[in-house]
């Protein structure tokens, strides 16, 4: 398969960006919502990812007060395993690359 | 209801008739939702073959099934990025199967596991994650067709289309957290 479009994108400066992005790790956001309880967001934080109740909560409560919380981060393969995870549980989760 | 009751390996609850009725008659319907999505997908010769077995590309037009199969990447609405709209795509094709398997199967434990006549419910400890996860389903779909908000009041007027569901929304939402706290660690 050819396309275009990537051919189009090498150049230097595309490249240099390219690399930096490869480079950047992959990060599982949970994003709040107004069904999900407080009490199962904790539990599935700790259930899935084994977190201690304190990390749990904190991180539920970062989910409800500032309406997202970056719960795991690593490879894309890892990431993509805990976003599908999440969504088996029932959370609004989604995967992106570190900024 | 009763709440929920950890006994060691044993997770028991009680429903009445209606109680029951009401549970299995919604966990019906999301499990019929699902499987209706599945079947959209009919899995060809090569996916028998080599057990890989691949989803849709899209995401459901329906807005409570694109809640309980969202997107594996936030897509801005106006102007998505393209690179994500193709990997969401993917991603999607690649682990809706799988998530409909689950989401299905934790269904059927509840409606193999609540008589249709109510009483006590006992549950291992599997069963019972199949229970909090399927009344979480059901929390979203309801909560999606009732537009709910994160200041939903107990009771909204009564001229409001929604008022006479807000009080099953409620009442699973307790019966679901009652169920956490006993599976709490």
């Amino acid at each position: 398969m050819t396309t275009p479009v990537e051919q189009e994108r090498t150049q230097p400066e595309a490249v240099g960006e390219e690399i930096a992005a490869e480079d950047r790790p992959w990060q599982t956001v949970v994003w709040n919502d107004p069904v999900n309880l407080m009490s199962y967001v904790t539990y599935v934080f700790q259930k899935l990812f084994g977190f201690s109740r304190d990390k749990a909560t904190k991180l539920m409560l970062d989910v409800h007060h500032k309406g997202k919380a970056i719960v795991t981060s690593g490879t894309k393969d890892k990431v993509e395993a805990d976003v599908a995870k999440l969504h088996a549980a029932g959370l609004w989760a989604t995967m992106q690359r570190a900024s | 209801m009763k709440r929920w009751i950890r006994d060691g390996d044993v997770v028991v609850g009680r429903l009445d008739r209606q109680e029951a009725a009401v549970v299995r008659g919604l966990v019906s319907q999301i499990q019929d939702m699902l499987l209706a999505r599945a079947e959209e997908t009919p899995q060809d010769e090569l996916a028998e073959l080599t057990g890989i077995r691949t989803g849709p590309s899209e995401a459901p037009d329906d807005p409570i099934l694109g809640r309980l199969l969202p997107d594996f990447h936030r897509l801005d609405d106006d102007a998505p990025d393209p690179d994500e709209v193709n990997s969401a795509s993917a991603l999607r094709s690649l682990h809706e199967p799988e998530l409909l398997d689950h989401k299905t199967g934790a269904a059927e434990v509840v409606l193999k596991t609540c008589s249709p006549d109510g009483g006590e419910i006992r549950l291992t400890i599997p069963e019972a994650e199949a229970w909090m996860a399927s009344l979480n389903d059901v929390r979203l779909a309801l909560g999606t067709a009732l537009d709910v908000t994160e200041d939903m009041p107990d009771e909204l007027p009564p001229e409001d289309p929604r008022s006479p569901h807000l009080g099953v929304y409620h009442w699973l939402t307790w019966v679901q957290d009652t169920l956490v706290e006993a599976m709490m660690p």
